[in-house]
């Protein structure tokens, strides 16, 4: 094991990057995503990686360009924000249906307009269909370790799909914590020599992308759809792994003080640093609540959370994106897991932090009192709301 | 012309086509609507139905015009049009 460095969050999946060391990275620079490509363009220039860096002039080339290297072989990776992840909408399911394992680390951002630089998730929950594994960090040490665990997940047999490791814009981004890496030796024999074969590497010609009509197509999807299901087998084994040889110990949902909880707050990303601490103090009050935070949206964690919920009589779910006219997605989807579930706790959603306005303790403690009195009345039980919003 | 067609479980992923030379195995003949009939009698062996179509269709045997390969004729008409002295008859497909 190393010993602690300081990173920003987007430093934090540079250097998980060029541990790494891709063949070929291509990417345009976004606001706030800007760091990823600059830091890792720094660690070729000064020779530290043997990457083709490819300066694409968009993100829809960054992507397209990643698809290309990945079909012929290349371990390919590129990162984006926002209206860049927009531009590449095209490509991202290209890259997902040709079941190519790269990897795009993704500093969340809200989607223009009225034109907005700083966190949300509207961006990767648009793309949450796209057929990409979606992580989700709280902080920069967990950036850093999915990164280097989502290689192995894209790239196992079982699952060949691409992956995202997201990130809130500016909160994690570009504030510096201290994160411990792995040594560049343990992190290239963790992830070891790629197997997936491209156009180049493999032994004898194929065709990749070609036309896919009514007659095939179909089961095409229905392969995606199976890989997907596989990946949370993929992910246990390889967080055990981790756990085993570097001793942090990551889980699809991670609990926060809920053995004896009956009430609980969920939610996505760096939010859920903020709910820890309120937790605390809630807790010194002598409420029983704690914090769910799932690592995945992409596979959802359906069994995960049926197997989980239930323990408590309430829960809150916060979601950074707003899906207009209807529920919210995290909200929405822990919903429909729960349907049918006897003893399901009873459910409230709050949309927050849209455009990167800060989810304050004072906000979560809000939150705290009406989850106490969900929990005691039902009051606000399947609504959702915005949290925080001036009227 | 009928062929089984192998399940997701059995298929490359991601669409990949893994051998070469494939358009052979699928039967394009299945799309047409319109059927090139060849009065070989009246065919001068010109073969510029040959040139002319595109999807690889006329079947040549020593050297001479000997209609078309219906597994992968799309019915598009062009050996039809093409031909000087109108050999070619487009029939209704029967379905």
């Amino acid at each position: 094991m190393g010993k602690y460095i300081a990173l920003t969050g987007a430093e934090s999946a540079a250097f998980a990057m060029k541990q790494i060391n891709p063949d070929v990275v291509a990417a345009y620079p976004i606001t706030p995503q800007t760091p990823v490509a600059m830091k890792f363009s720094e660690y070729v220039a000064n020779g530290e990686v043997n990457t083709e860096y490819v300066t694409v002039e968009s993100e829809h080339s960054a992507m397209s360009a990643t698809v290309g290297a990945a079909a012929a072989g290349a371990r390919a990776m590129t990162a984006t924000a926002s209206n860049g992840l927009a531009l590449m909408w095209e490509i991202v399911y290209i890259a997902s249906s040709m079941r190519l394992p790269i990897l795009m680390a993704v500093v969340n951002r809200a989607l223009s307009g009225p034109i907005n630089i700083h966190g949300d998730h509207s961006d990767a929950m648009g793309a949450r269909d796209s057929g990409w594994i979606q992580i989700f960090n709280e902080n920069n040490q967990e950036v850093y370790d999915s990164f280097i665990m989502a290689l192995r997940i894209a790239e196992h047999p079982d699952v060949l799909t691409p992956a995202m490791v997201c990130q809130d814009g500016f909160i994690t981004s570009h504030s510096v914590e201290n994160v411990m890496p792995l040594t560049n030796e343990q992190v290239q024999k963790f992830i070891g020599k790629k197997k997936f074969k491209g156009l180049i590497t493999a032994d004898k010609p194929f065709t990749m992308g070609p036309l896919d009509l009514q007659d095939y197509y179909f089961e095409h999807k229905k392969q995606q759809h199976e890989a997907m299901k596989k990946v949370f087998a993929v992910v246990e084994e390889v967080q055990n792994e981790y756990a085993k040889e570097f001793g942090r110990k990551y889980s699809v949902i991670e609990e926060y003080r809920t053995e004896d909880a009956d009430t609980i707050i969920m939610g996505l990303n760096s939010v859920m640093g903020n709910v820890k601490t309120v937790v605390d103090s809630a807790r010194e009050k002598g409420i029983k609540i704690g914090a769910v935070k799932p690592r995945f949206f992409r596979p959802f964690p359906v069994d995960y959370l049926r197997d989980l919920l239930p323990k408590f009589k309430a829960v809150v779910v916060l979601d950074r994106s707003d899906s207009f006219g209807a529920m919210p997605p995290l909200y929405s989807e822990t919903l429909a897991a729960l349907y049918g579930i006897e003893n399901a706790p009873m459910i409230k959603g709050y949309i927050h932090g849209l455009g990167g306005r800060d989810t304050n303790l004072a906000m979560i403690e809000t939150v705290v009192d009406n989850l106490q009195k969900l929990k005691d009345t039902g009051e606000g039980n399947l609504t959702f709301e915005y949290l925080g919003v001036r009227e | 012309m009928t062929e089984t067609k192998k399940g997701w479980k059995d298929l490359p992923i991601g669409g990949n086509i893994l051998e070469a030379g494939n358009s052979q195995h699928y039967f394009t003949g299945t799309w047409r609507t319109y059927k090139p009939i060849t009065d070989l009698d009246k065919c001068i062996n010109c073969l510029q139905c040959w040139m002319f179509c595109p999807d690889n269709s006329i079947v040549i045997k020593d050297g001479k015009m000997d209609g078309q390969d219906y597994d992968h004729c799309k019915g598009c008409g062009v050996c039809a049009a093409i031909c000087p002295v109108k050999a070619i008859d487009m029939i209704k497909e029967e379905k």
